[in-house]
This record gives C-alpha cells, sequence and structure tokens, in this order.
C-alpha cells in the first residue's frame, strides 16, 4: 500500500515534468533549438492566471485562456526578436541567448512581482479520487494533468502529421533551406511554432502551480531543468518520449526518495539518465540518426 | 588686523575644544544596519526602536545617550565603511551591525578597537568568534535547535517527531543538528528525518508519507516560511493532521500572499519577542511604535530596543562616563556583561550573555490562534 502512494506520488510529479518537457521537445523536435526559457515562459503563465483568477476573478476556464494569449504573444515576441535575428548564426549564440532570455524573464517578474512568494489557488475543480477506504488518494490536479498530457499528445500528432502546416513543420525540420526553395515560409512556420510551445507553457503554468501552489519569479526554472531532463531521458523530439520520460522521471525521483535517501534522491535520477544515455544514446524513444558528414 | 583676527580664531578654537571635550556628556551610541536594499526592513526597524529607547532613555534624566545611524545596505564592505565614519564621529558603542555578514565583518574592526558591541540580530554564530567584545541579543541559530528541542521536551508536546529540513541551507541545517543533540538529551522521539533543497522546495509528498508511515505527530521545520506552506497544504491535501513547529525563520507565514491561514492554525513556533503579550512592557513599546511608525514592530524592532536598555542598565551598573576613550569603556563594560549581569526585555527573561558573545534566554514560543500568534504558555 505505501508503494502505491508513493508511486501515485512519483506519478503526479512526473504529469507535471511531463507536460512541461512535451513543450521542450516540440521545439526542439522542430525549430533545433533548446528553448531555455521555456520553464520562465512558464512562470509567466502561472503569474498571468495567478491575476486573472484572483484579482480579476475570471472563472478558471477564463483565467487559462487569458494565460494562453499571453503565453503566445509572449513567446512570438522572444521569438521575433531573440532568436530570429540569430537564425544563420552557430547554434551555441542560440543556445547563450536562450539562456539570456531565461534570466530577462526571470528579473522582469522580480522586478515587476518581486521576490515575494505568491500563494496559488488551485484552478482545478475536479475532486480529488479516494481509493481503498481513503487511503490512497489522487489529487484533482494528477489526473487532470495527465489527462491534459495525453490530450495534447493526441493533438500534437494529429497536428504535425495531418496538416498543411504540420507538414511544413516537419520539412523546415529536416532541411530549412531546401523548404524555402519548396515555397515554405520557414520564419512563419517557426513563429507558429514558438507559438503552439508558449500555449502549452501557459498550460504547464498552471498546472504546475496548480499542484505546487507558491509562485515565485524562479517557479519555473527547476522544473524546467527536470523536464528538459525528462525530454532527454525520452528522446528529444519525440512527443510520446516526452511523456514517457517525464512520468519515468517522477516515479524514479520519489522512489529513491522514499526507500534510498531524501539527500542522493538527484544524484540518483541523473544516474540512471547516464546509464540510459549510454546503452541508448537518442533516449528511450528518440529516433537514431545517422550524421551526414 | 592680523592680530585680532588670529585671536579671534584663537578663541574660537579653544571654545570648540571645550565644547568637544567638556560640554557633551551624552555617550555616544553607534548604530549600524541596513536602510536601503534588499534587508532595508530589517535595518529600518532597528532604527525605529532605537530611536524610541533612546529618546526613553534621555526623559528618564540620568545616563544621556546621542543615537547616531549609518546604513551599510545588507553590504560586508559599506558597513566597514560605516564603522569607520561612526568611529570618526567618536562612537563609544555600537549596536549593530544588523545583519549576519556585514556584522562577521565588522566584529573584528570593532575588536581591535576595543568597542562594547552588541548586535541586535546578527544570528550567525560567526559574528562573536575570537572576539571578546562582541554580543548577539537574539538567538545564534545553533542555540533556536537547542532551545526548540527544550521546549517540546519541557512542555511533552510530542511522542514522534518528524524533522523535514533544508540540507542546502547553513542556517536550516546548523539548527537541525543541535536540536539533534539535544532531543538525543531530553530523550524526544524522532521518528523520521527528510531533507530538500532549494531545488526541490516544491513537492513534499514523499517526506509527509514517511513520517505519516512513521507515525509522526509533531513536524519540526527549521525552514523558512515559503516550504512550510507547501508542507502545511501538501499535509492537509493528504487528510494528515499533524502539529507544527517552527522557529524564526517561520515567522511571515501569516502574511504570505493568498496562504490560507487556517492551515496554520495551532503551529508553534519559536520567536523571541511577540507582539500581543500581555506585560506593561511590550503594550508600551508596541504602542509607541505603532503611533510613530504606523505598523506592529518586528522581532528586529524588539531586540534593537532590549539592546539600548541593556546597554542603558550595563553603563548604570558600571558607572561609565561620556569622557572614557571607547576602549577604556569597553573593556569595563565587556567585563561587567560577561560577569553576573543578568537583563530583562521584550526579548526574554533574565538573559546573561557567555565570553563567547552568545547570550542564554529562555525561548518564547507563540501558536499561532485565529490567524495570529498567541504567546503560548
Amino acid at each position: 500500500m505505501t508503494f502505491l502512494i508513493y508511486l501515485i506520488n512519483g506519478i503526479s510529479l512526473g504529469s507535471v515534468y511531463a507536460i512541461i518537457a512535451l513543450g521542450y521537445t516540440m521545439v526542439y523536435g522542430i525549430a533545433k533549438m533548446l528553448n531555455f526559457a521555456h520553464g520562465d515562459i512558464i512562470m509567466v503563465g502561472g503569474y498571468i492566471s495567478y491575476f486573472a483568477a484572483c484579482s480579476f476573478g475570471l472563472p478558471p476556464i477564463a483565467a487559462v485562456f487569458v494565460a494562453i494569449i499571453g503565453c503566445t504573444v509572449l513567446g512570438i515576441l522572444i521569438e521575433r526578436l531573440a532568436y530570429r535575428p540569430l537564425r544563420e548564426a552557430q547554434s551555441l549564440a542560440v543556445l547563450i541567448t536562450a539562456i539570456g532570455v531565461s534570466y530577462f524573464l526571470q528579473n522582469g517578474a522580480l522586478q515587476l512581482w518581486t521576490s515575494n512568494p505568491k500563494v496559488y489557488n488551485s484552478l482545478v475543480t475536479l475532486q480529488p479520487v479516494s481509493l481503498f477506504n481513503g487511503q490512497l488518494v489522487i489529487s484533482g490536479e494528477t489526473i487532470m494533468t495527465i489527462a491534459v498530457c495525453i490530450v495534447i499528445m493526441v493533438v500534437l500528432t494529429l497536428l504535425i502529421k495531418h496538416t498543411k502546416l504540420g507538414k511544413a513543420m516537419r520539412a523546415v525540420s529536416e532541411d530549412k533551406g531546401a523548404a524555402q526553395l519548396m515555397g515554405i515560409n520557414v520564419n512563419f512556420t517557426i513563429s507558429m511554432t514558438f507559438a503552439i510551445g508558449s500555449a502549452l507553457a501557459a498550460v504547464a503554468g498552471v498546472l504546475l502551480c496548480s499542484a505546487y501552489p507558491t509562485l515565485t519569479p524562479t517557479t519555473g526554472s527547476m522544473p524546467g531543468i527536470k523536464a528538459f531532463t525528462a525530454a532527454v531521458f525520452g528522446g528529444i523530439g519525440s512527443i510520446p518520449g516526452a511523456f514517457l520520460g517525464g512520468i519515468l522521471l517522477g516515479i524514479i525521483e520519489k522512489l529513491s526518495q522514499a526507500y534510498i535517501s531524501t539527500q542522493l534522491s538527484d544524484a540518483i535520477v541523473f544516474a540512471v539518465l547516464i546509464i540510459v544515455l549510454s546503452v541508448r544514446p537518442t533516449g528511450l524513444l528518440g529516433k537514431a540518426q545517422r550524421e551526414k558528414v | 588686523m592680523k592680530k585680532a583676527m588670529s585671536l579671534v580664531l584663537a578663541l574660537v578654537m579653544v571654545f570648540a575644544l571645550c565644547s568637544t571635550a567638556f560640554a557633551d556628556d551624552a555617550i555616544k551610541l553607534g548604530a549600524i544596519g541596513p536602510i536601503t536594499g534588499g534587508a532595508a526592513i530589517y535595518g529600518q526597524a532597528v532604527k525605529n526602536a532605537a530611536e524610541i529607547a533612546v529618546e526613553e532613555v534621555n526623559a528618564l534624566g540620568g545616563l544621556q545617550f546621542e543615537l547616531k545611524y549609518e546604513d551599510d545596505a545588507h553590504d560586508a564592505e559599506q558597513s566597514v565603511n560605516a564603522y569607520g565614519t561612526l568611529m570618526d564621529w567618536g562612537m563609544q558603542i555600537l549596536v549593530g551591525p544588523v545583519t549576519s555578514t556585514p556584522a562577521a565583518a565588522v566584529a573584528p574592526e570593532a575588536e581591535a578597537d576595543g568597542v562594547f558591541t552588541l548586535t541586535p540580530s546578527a544570528s550567525s554564530p560567526s559574528v562573536c568568534t575570537n572576539t571578546t567584545h562582541v554580543f548577539q541579543m537574539c538567538f545564534a541559530d545553533p542555540n533556536q535547535g537547542i532551545g526548540s528541542a527544550d521546549y517540546i521536551a519541557d512542555n511533552k508536546l510530542s511522542d514522534a517527531i518528524a524533522i523535514i529540513y533544508n540540507n542546502g541551507d547553513a542556517y536550516s541545517t546548523g539548527i537541525y543538528e543541535k536540536f539533534v543533540e539535544e532531543a538525543a538529551v531530553k530523550g524526544l522521539n524522532i521518528v523520521y528525518t527528510g531533507t530538500f533543497t532549494d531545488d526541490s522546495a516544491t513537492d513534499f509528498s514523499t517526506q509527509i508519507t514517511a513520517a505519516q508511515n512513521a507515525g509522526a505527530d509533531l513536524f519540526y521545520l527549521p525552514i523558512y516560511y515559503t516550504p512550510i506552506s507547501l508542507i502545511m497544504a501538501q499535509a492537509a491535501a493528504m487528510n494528515y493532521q499533524v502539529k507544527y513547529f517552527g522557529v524564526d525563520g517561520m515567522d511571515g507565514i501569516l502574511t504570505l500572499e493568498g496562504f490560507d491561514t487556517a492551515l496554520a492554525e495551532g503551529a508553534y513556533l519559536l520567536t523571541p519577542f511577540s507582539a500581543d503579550k500581555d506585560d506593561e512592557l511590550t503594550k508600551n513599546f508596541v504602542a509607541k511604535y505603532e503611533e510613530k511608525f504606523g505598523e506592529v514592530p518586528t522581532q528586529f524592532a524588539a531586540d534593537a530596543y532590549d539592546c539600548v536598555y541593556a546597554i542603558y542598565n550595563l553603563c548604570t551598573a558600571t558607572g561609565v562616563t561620556a569622557d572614557m576613550e571607547c576602549d577604556e569603556m569597553g573593556d569595563t563594560l565587556t567585563a561587567a556583561f560577561t560577569n553576573g549581569f543578568t537583563f530583562s526585555g521584550l526579548t526574554g527573561d533574565n538573559m546573561t550573555w557567555a565570553p563567547t558573545g552568545e547570550v542564554s534566554k529562555d525561548p518564547m514560543a507563540v501558536i499561532i490562534e485565529n490567524g495570529a500568534y498567541v504567546s503560548a504558555k
């Protein structure tokens, strides 16, 4: 029974990692860049929904939509101002810029909203499910997060496989130059990728803050890094891989906290990552790619 | 004309010398703390309370104090500069610095000059190691651990204690280690110990589940109020009824924006000062502070108020006078301070000081009732 409780705790945490990892993997898979500011867009999404729900008294669904719109605009702006000028630059320059954007957002939030933590009232109205006479409680947030994860996975897969935009995205991902020659608007396609990625970040922000209700300007950074690890673990660029990686990472973290040591849990998580990557360098569900020289 | 001029100037000089040497009979109290920057609320509270205390002391008509306050912006270098400014002014006794890092930088300077130094709130043990003239009014960090173990044992609050602390933080770890030592002495039963770091300070479900399985009926939390608020919320979501016991880092939880104070109902916390205490001294101080500055005084203000009064009592007892050099005064005060001097004030009764600089006082516990601190008995 105790094991089951720990397992559920792990899945709760993992589902939050998974939903953040989906955004990472989606942007990486198409734009081929690591958007390290993803975690901070999540934080902004948290703040927007916090103010929408608490200060303006909007109903939860409306607050989520306001956050999605706010983050989408922010994502497009960041792409336009910070990443597009570097489209032809080497990938290291873009990576460093992404880290810069991450700090910019964190410090901007510090200025705007100060470092005083805000307590977030959960926007998830789902009732918790009790099993085995209340010995096992699965929170509404966990159920909602997993359900939203699955919906996002299905929608993203459909979008990429079966729409015109998705086809363009796949083309851009394979070869930007050739895609442009074929008449695909590369800049628009990448902008759309960031818009979708940022909308996912807003949803992740709402769910993250609902599950762990303290909101500070650094709220997004550590979950962002863990989720990035989860995306690599599952195979970066693979959408089901991000989900699997997130859930597994959460379970490993919680079980090692429970049965081995709370002090060593992070070390164990990363040791598992190293082992998996040394056996399968592209992650659990990653496609083996041959590098053309 | 020239002669007359020089005569006048000479007279002016003589007069000026006289006025500094003889006309001025107030003891010069210097104070250092941040009134700008991130820790400004602490320094401002100390400044406000020290002003009140000096005003009261001077109104008594006996020994007179003159107070000069310098800003250090919670920065070690600026603090040392502020110390220099005060020494040039002729400081004889130092109240401060308010925060630990600047205090640790200023302490060796004060020691070299032999200035008697009493910091209201710099709680790190590093402030008064290797010094003989530097003392603390607040609990040193490790002593909070001992104080809380004693309080839990003496009041029989718990049969099974779970501890969750931040092993990436010197403050939290220091208190934890002393708590465990003292708990062993007092025969307290610790059933679970869990840790976290700033990076994993969001999800406490594993620690709470493990503590619940171990049968804990009290959580000892030597950590800051933000993770405490999460632990309370997560335990409540699991329908786990448990008592909470925090230290001074928990102070602030009730003013956390959006926090449901019902979660903290019945929680104990160790703090040197509670503004609702029902004695004359506290009531008088709180009323004066509210009237003058429009807010309820914090523990920092109370510590500063006590500092000025402890210094006043000490000066009266030793009979030091304003014309003494600062090092001569420092030696006299230090000798008396560690030798049978006791002080009762806002933050404790019958406090005494060890030559190491640490204060010994009984911990004051408050309990949260209806969203406010109430002194626990």
